[in-house]
């Protein structure tokens, strides 16, 4: 009997060592499979356990938590939700996150590894981190202008510090307010069915994920082009271009809405904004450099980050000589978030030379403690400093006697180019109106600012929706925001 | 008993130290692991709240108190027991308690923390009951017969009750739920130890031979057989699997230790794979379980979200090694049966597997000191008895353990003393009491029962010895005899010893004593790890018996086919 005793005590060790096996291998080998699952609820209450980290707009936050006292403890709030929301993006308990919320997530939620002094420690022992703090490069006045500026009509406005890239205004109109995404109740699945199926697209971020035809506001790349590649060398000079001009290889005769453009010389025909001229030089140019030059300026970039995801701007790399025309007056298929305008028309304003824009300034922890500075990105010559003198040169030119004369700031020099870019099939659709400027004070070397608005569709005659007509007065609001 | 030897001449050397009884180290145990209780009480507390839970002090002083009683009832009334039952049970009771009231901070709307409580000190108070009342466990052999039929009917009884989730396992009584056949599985127990006890050797020696295997003869199986079945299917029909996987598990186990045929084990093992391939298939409840166990994430694959195993795995992996910390985990997100079946899950993710380990082992620890009662016992009844209340735990533990871990199936059975549930709480307090009871009697001297000497004390002394140092003196574990003559393994071993006594001098002997006080609780393990180093089991007796042991083997233990014990 005591040996069939033993066997069973053997026996029972055996199911003890089975147990404990197993409960090895859930507990150890298991835990990341498990943890990671998307049914376990335990990320979502650990992530909403403890406060979010701030986001902040010159040292003020724009954003909260709020105690929701349920599961999911605490909810985003914003402060000024429409008016940053292109900045911010937003934090949703069901939906997840967008923009800045989601690109500097791990520093908001304190799972940055940065954060802790000692990670795996951290680690060992759960250690929940207060969410770091991240400053953005926004200005407020600025962004307030913009947003003012734009009212209840359709846009978006891009600013950004041209010698470092700094974003200083990002807004999108119409907005809508992140923090009715925040929670998880129903009231959060209605308000997204409903910012989703808004027909004027409230939650589409303008400024940075939606493209547009950039009509006459490309023709200052179009323009480098040119003088780059020495089609051009005398912006004084008459350019051998016919008026209307028949696209090469067709039947098509473009036109202008301005006169005076047969011959004109680069300055005029820049000023007067001739279809015709720029058309020409692109069709000469060709192709090979006409994109060359588009993609220093940043057309062709599918991996800019500032650091949420900027939509790429496009110049097509495969066309025939009209379409090359075409595309060299901003039609066609070249199309530009306002932030890739901003960019062009940085390029122009800092010698130059383009300095990738970026939207945080730095990052630190709960206390203040610096755990990251912003990026750092060398600024790389886009264009010969040359040519950026002679494209500044027309641009106030256009500000001062053209089309852009509503973009004037006193006390400032403001070089600028308004557009009115057709889309749709046909052309039917309203156009857009753009304006691309960068202002200066008087008694600086320096630029404060490079902007880009647009404006979509404002129910208004065709001829009165031009960059100058409703797209300058706001550059000119951010502009002056900037300066004063 | 040894106290008796104080009258010694003054001419002999100096005197052995008394026999432990080692009650002090008891009541030591009893005082840690009621304040590792009272600390998992207040850890709660301050995660929670940031402050000391109003009720520290209270439940503190009630388990304290209790657990007192407890103590002195078996200080007085059954002196030799094994010291590690009574601390064992409390801690984990204690723990349970800790646990339940834990989680009742997540469901605001309903504490099951106070009545755990109440039937807690229920379990206590029948401990201290079955203690004092009941004498010796030789007793209950008579009441066999009467065991086996109040089990049946405790087990038919909750048929004419509504099904609650499923289970018709419960009685309600004015506000009461009672899970009679918790209470069963004892009286079972009993029966078949008293059944098998006094039919050994007719199951041992007839029956036909199948090449190695010799099956059992089906004529004095019959009633065993009869009662088995008739449990477990009054068990499937109340959809209650979990315990008649029990039953089937300790009726294989005490078939086995009493015959001492690996037939049985086969037979077993071949009933056991016929019964769950057929309820597996034919039974819709246990078949959805053991798809459930299968496919735990199916649920979440079909867009259901996760289901109890599921959620059950998640609060175990969230536990990792060392645990989120009691009071910070998730298991709530379990849900139903959350504080029992399922509780072991918030012991997982709360405490780790560190602490999930030291748990497992403190099961294994009251585990294995009920098998060794059974081992330092003479009687077979006694024997059986202790291997079935030993193995109830067991495979109670490793069922469920298993079963929200995703090992094997998951089958309704509650964690001994953890889970919430009175019935569970209250039938594996008189567990831990009768085997109390028993391994009072396997470690009493001989001494005690007979008259003083020293011959019998050295014996005794020397048998604790070799229980200190079980690995590597002697196999088997110290027993001392009872009221029957020491059998071969006992006298060769207390005669080894006292011959090596009477060569070292007796310090040597004191020596090891001394260290079985602080190696006693582990050396179970190297016990049974080392089964063969025992080098009488083999043999014939064939050392000289202590004086005053009488001969050894009475006729039917020797000529039974396993008289080698």
């Amino acid at each position: 009997m005591i040996r069939c005793i033993r066997h069973t005590a053997a026996f029972s060790f055996l199911l003890l060592v089975a147990v404990l096996v197993n409960a090895a291998r859930v507990q150890i080998f298991e835990t990341e499979h498990y943890g990671t699952s998307p049914a376990n609820r335990r990320t979502s209450i650990a992530r909403y356990e403890q406060p979010r980290g701030a986001l902040l707009v010159a040292g003020r936050p724009v954003t909260g938590s709020r105690d929701s006292g349920g599961r999911l403890r605490y909810e985003r709030s914003y402060t000024d939700g429409p008016l940053y929301a292109p900045v911010t993006g937003y934090s949703s308990q069901i939906y997840g996150t967008s923009l800045l919320e989601s690109a500097e997530d791990g520093v908001l939620s304190g799972a940055d590894d940065r954060l802790a002094t000692f990670p795996w420690w951290d680690r060992l022992t759960g250690t929940h981190r207060p969410g770091g703090r991240v400053h953005t490069t926004i200005n407020p006045r600025m962004q307030r202008a913009a947003f003012d500026g734009l009212g209840d009509k359709k846009g978006a406005v891009a600013a950004i510090e041209p010698r470092t890239g700094r974003v200083l205004a990002l807004v999108s109109t119409p907005s809508y307010d992140p923090g009715e995404l925040s929670g998880n109740g129903t009231a959060v699945g209605a308000a997204w069915r409903r910012l989703n199926g808004a027909e004027r697209r409230p939650m589409l971020n303008r400024a940075l994920g939606e493209t547009y035809p950039p009509g006459s506001t490309f023709k200052v790349v179009t323009a480098a082009a040119a003088l780059e590649s020495g089609k051009v060398t005398d912006i004084d000079a008459p350019t051998d271009s016919p008026d209307p001009y028949p696209l090469p290889g067709t039947a098509t005769r473009l036109g202008n809405a301005a006169k005076g453009c047969a011959d004109a010389p680069l300055k005029d025909a820049f000023r007067a904004s001739c279809n015709t001229v720029f058309a020409r030089l692109g069709a000469e140019v060709g192709l090979r450099d006409m994109a060359g030059t588009a993609r220093k300026f940043g057309f062709n970039d599918r991996g800019l980050r500032i650091p949420s995801p900027v939509a790429p701007s496009n110049f097509d790399t495969r066309m025939d000589p009209s379409q090359v025309a075409l595309s060299a007056i901003g039609q066609y298929d070249t199309a530009a978030t306002p932030l890739q305008m901003a960019m062009v028309s940085a390029v122009v304003a800092n010698g130059g030379r383009l300095a990738p824009p970026y939207l945080v300034d730095k990052v630190t922890d709960a206390r203040g403690v610096l755990i990251e500075d912003g990026p750092h990105l060398p600024a790389r010559q886009a264009i010969g400093p040359v040519t950026a003198q002679q494209l500044q040169d027309m641009m106030v030119d256009v500000v001062e006697h053209g089309s852009g004369r509503r973009a004037a700031v006193k006390g400032a020099t403001v070089g600028g180019k308004t557009g009115t870019a057709q889309h749709g099939v046909h052309n039917e659709g309203l156009p857009y109106a753009w304006f691309i400027s960068w202002a200066r004070a008087k008694d600086s070397y320096e630029p404060a600012v490079a902007v880009a608005v647009v404006v979509e569709d404002a129910a208004a005659e065709r001829a009165d929706i031009s960059g100058g007509g409703n797209a300058a007065p706001i550059a000119q609001a951010v502009m002056a925001a900037a300066l004063g | 008993m040894a106290r008796a030897a104080a009258a010694r001449p003054l001419d002999t050397p100096p005197p052995l130290p008394l026999l432990p009884k080692r009650r002090g180290i008891e009541l030591a145990l009893l005082v840690g692991a009621v304040l590792i209780s009272v600390c998992g009480y207040v850890v709660v507390g301050l995660t929670r709240w940031h402050a000391l839970p109003g009720g520290a002090v209270r439940y503190g002083a009630g388990l304290g108190a209790l657990a007192l009683l407890a103590h002195l009832a078996v200080r007085f009334r059954a002196p030799y027991a094994d010291p590690l039952l009574l601390p064992t049970a409390v801690l984990l009771n204690g723990i349970g308690l800790v646990l339940i009231f834990r989680l009742d901070l997540d469901t605001p709307g309903n504490h099951a923390a106070p009545t755990q409580l109440v039937w807690s000190t229920v379990g206590f108070l029948l401990f201290i009951g079955v203690v004092v009342l009941l004498d010796d466990h030789r007793t209950l052999q008579r009441y066999a017969a009467r065991c086996a039929g109040l089990a049946l009917l405790l087990m038919a009884a909750p048929i004419l009750f509504p099904a609650v989730n499923g289970a018709k396992i419960w009685i309600r009584l004015a506000g009461f739920s009672i899970q009679p056949g918790e209470f069963a599985k004892v009286l079972i127990t009993v029966f078949f130890a008293a059944y098998l006890a006094a039919n050994r050797g007719v199951l041992a020696r007839t029956g036909r031979s199948m090449g190695r295997l010799r099956l059992p003869a089906g004529r004095v199986l019959g009633p065993v057989v009869a009662i088995w079945l008739v449990s477990v299917a009054v068990l499937v029909l109340e959809r209650d699997l979990g315990t008649s996987l029990l039953f089937f598990g300790l009726f294989v186990v005490l078939l086995y230790v009493a015959t001492g045929r690996t037939g049985w084990i086969a037979v077993g093992l071949l009933l056991a794979g016929i019964g769950a391939a057929a309820v597996g298939t034919l039974e819709p409840h246990v078949h959805s379980r053991v798809e459930d166990w299968q496919h735990p994430f199916a649920g979440i694959a079909a867009g259901q979200g996760p289901g109890q195993l599921a959620q059950s795995l998640f609060a175990f992996a969230a536990g990792g090694m060392f645990g989120t910390g009691l009071g910070q985990g998730h298991s709530y997100l379990i849900g139903f049966a959350m504080k029992s079946d399922f509780i072991l899950a918030t012991f997982g993710e709360e405490l780790g597997l560190a602490g999930l380990t030291a748990l497992f082992l403190l099961y294994a620890l009251l585990v294995a000191r009920g098998y060794r009662a059974a081992l330092g016992l003479r009687d077979p009844f006694g024997s059986l008895l202790a291997v079935g209340l030993a193995a109830l735990p067991a495979l109670q533990v490793f069922v469920i353990a298993g079963g929200v871990m995703g090992l094997i199936p998951l089958t309704g059975m509650a964690m001994p003393f953890l889970a919430q549930g009175g019935s569970s709480v209250v039938t594996n307090w008189i567990i831990v009491a009768l085997l109390l009871r028993i391994s009072n009697r396997a470690r009493t001297p001989r001494a005690a029962a007979g008259g003083p000497g020293s011959g019998g004390r050295a014996g005794a002394e020397a048998g604790s010895a070799g229980a200190g140092t079980g690995g590597t003196a002697s196999g088997p574990p110290p027993h001392a005899a009872d009221h029957r003559p020491v059998d071969e393994a006992v006298g060769e071993a207390v005669g080894e010893a006292v011959n090596e006594a009477a060569r070292d001098g007796r310090s040597r002997a004191r020596g090891l004593a001394g260290q079985d006080t602080f190696f006693g609780a582990g050396s179970w393990v190297v016990g049974f790890l080392k089964p063969t180093a025992s080098p009488s089991r083999s043999r014939p007796p064939s050392a000289p018996p202590p004086a005053s042991a009488p001969p050894p083997a009475p006729a039917d233990e020797a000529s039974s086919p396993e008289a080698g014990r």
